[in-house]
């Protein structure tokens, strides 16, 4: 059941940057910033927790997760350390992805020459 | 001038936005599929919990993005589908290797190191800044 609702939530997201993207002049970069945002947003009340149980991998895929688990990240940390937490726990969780494009985007330019 | 915009008007290419829709949904719906497909399988196959196959999901899917992007086909898939694959994680992954592989004729330290976050640089910026606030004020609100 949960890849019918991984299918309709991930396929929701995207058509809805798809309608602001053509609607209104707001470039890709926009709109992935923007999705950011919202994901941020949504965390903190945990209402995108609730939504990844229900959903599973599909409320992971889209750019809005990264925004989840930086404030996840940041707040989960500040039960032990206070306001601090905030600066020291951000990239918990983020971490993988960031490590992972950074290592894969360096090796492959370094094999592959650019198209144009 | 107006006569010449309303010409201009008339020859612009139709972008049919029901049909960019449909297509961005189908896309990213298949996408999310294929996250949790995998997901399931790692758990089945090689009896990981659920937090560490999708942590190898994402990276797969960056792989698998950063592959076809220095392959050089990436690119014409991202205009057919559009949002389908610029707002799932494999369209940060495409903006971080395509700035860095425009970069490569320029050196390693200015070129790849200095360029590889030109596009991408903006989605962490403001997911942190706004992590930041955000999580401040629940913080201050009470009971995380």
């Amino acid at each position: 059941m949960k890849l019918v609702y991984s299918f309709l939530f991930c396929g929701l997201i995207c058509l809805i940057g798809q309608m602001i993207l053509d609607n209104t002049k707001l470039t890709p970069g926009h709109i992935t910033s923007l999705f950011v945002v919202v994901g941020a947003f949504l965390d903190i009340f945990h209402i995108y927790d609730s939504i990844i149980k229900v959903v599973g991998g599909g409320a992971q895929l889209p750019i809005t997760s990264f925004g989840h688990s930086l404030v996840h990240g940041a707040l989960s940390n500040t039960s032990e350390h206070g306001v601090i937490g905030l600066f020291m726990g951000m990239f918990d969780l983020t971490a993988t992805g960031i490590v992972a494009v950074i290592l894969f985007a360096f090796f492959f330019t370094l094999i592959c020459k650019p198209k144009d | 001038m107006d006569r010449y915009k309303e010409i201009a008007d008339l020859h612009k290419a139709k972008e049919n936005r029901i049909y960019n829709s449909f297509v961005s949904f189908i896309c990213g719906g298949v996408m999310g599929f294929l996250a949790e497909l995998i997901i399931e399988c790692l758990m089945n196959w090689f009896k990981l919990s659920r937090t560490d196959s999708s942590i190898y999901m994402i990276v797969i899917f960056i792989f698998i993005s950063c592959l076809f992007t220095s392959l050089g086909f990436f690119d014409k898939l991202v205009t057919k589908f559009k949002c389908g694959l610029i707002i799932p994680i494999t369209g940060f992954a495409h903006s971080v290797m395509s700035s860095s592989l425009d970069a490569k004729n320029e050196g390693l330290i200015y070129g790849i190191g200095s360029n590889m976050f030109k596009l991408a640089g903006s989605v962490i910026v403001y997911g942190v800044v706004s992590a930041f606030i955000l999580g401040l004020i629940r913080y201050l609100i009470g009971g995380v």
